[in-house]
């Protein structure tokens, strides 16, 4: 029942700041509204038991990715309301394109048969413990292939932003 | 935890957060905004993983490692992400997408 109460709040935040985040004009307030809804997905995450991508969550999104946001919208000084509006056609467009496959989606969640009830009674699954054996031993090529990748993407940033 | 809530919840939140984020995407024109709608919908599908991975496998971990890894490729798009723009800034002056229209300057 508790549990219940929390999705139904953390779902109407979500929901609300993800609005926000489209439709207000200043950018800083679409990012500290964008905190806002990584705080939700985070306990959205502990209600489906990934207690450790909880706390990944708010590390990397809320920590680090949204501090990069912060520091380039401050960067930039873009903490004007100049942005011009967009033509009513693409308005248009771009609310018949995400209504009509939400409508579809939605509709179609509610018609599916209840999901097979299985056993919740394994709450320890998504802590570190469990979570680090899969990875070095399930998922450890993915896991050095992800490294790689960061690699990467440090060198191109230090290229593409270094001076001429 | 999770007792009572249907899966069907977690997916319309999931659903209703993505086209959210398609929206924003379309609508915008500054490209931090267009940025963080696509942080939106890659947390939305995170929530889809994790919901499918306690409701349907809750003993394995496939879920929470696609979700590890999407964390990990949306850290590494957004560093590169935000030095483009803030290259294109240097350049246009601006980071309205409209404005930049030319590849080579």
């Amino acid at each position: 029942m508790f549990s219940t109460i929390l999705f139904y709040i953390l779902s109407v935040i979500l929901v609300f700041s993800s609005l926000m985040v489209i439709f207000s004009r200043k950018p800083i307030n679409s990012v500290l509204f964008l905190i806002v809804s990584f705080f939700a997905i985070s306990g959205h995450y502990i209600l489906l038991n990934a207690q450790f991508l909880a706390v990944v969550n708010i590390i990397v999104y809320a920590g680090a990715i949204m501090v990069l946001f912060l520091f380039t919208v401050m960067l930039l000084n873009l903490n004007k309301e100049t942005e011009p509006k967009k033509s009513a056609l693409v308005k248009i467009i771009a609310v018949i394109t995400g209504c009509l496959l939400a409508v579809t989606l939605v509709g179609s969640l509610k018609g599916i048969d209840n999901a097979p009830v299985q056993d919740f009674s394994d709450n320890s699954i998504g802590l570190i413990k469990n979570l680090g054996k899969t990875l070095f031993t399930d998922f450890l090529v993915p896991f050095e292939l992800t490294s790689v990748l960061f690699l990467a993407s440090i060198v191109g940033t230090l290229m593409i932003g270094k001076k001429e | 935890m999770n007792t009572g809530i249907p899966l069907e919840y977690f997916l319309i939140t999931a659903t209703l957060m993505f086209f959210v984020g398609v929206y924003g995407f379309m609508t915008r024109k500054n490209m931090i905004t267009i940025l963080m709608s696509v942080e939106l919908m890659l947390n939305a599908v995170n929530i889809n993983f994790l919901s499918f991975n306690r409701y349907l496998f809750p003993g394995q971990l496939e879920g929470h490692f696609f979700a590890l890894f999407i964390i990990a490729v949306a850290a590494a798009e957004a560093a590169v992400a935000i030095a483009i723009i803030i290259n294109i800034y240097r350049h246009f002056q601006s980071i309205d997408v409209e404005k930049a229209d030319e590849m080579k300057y």
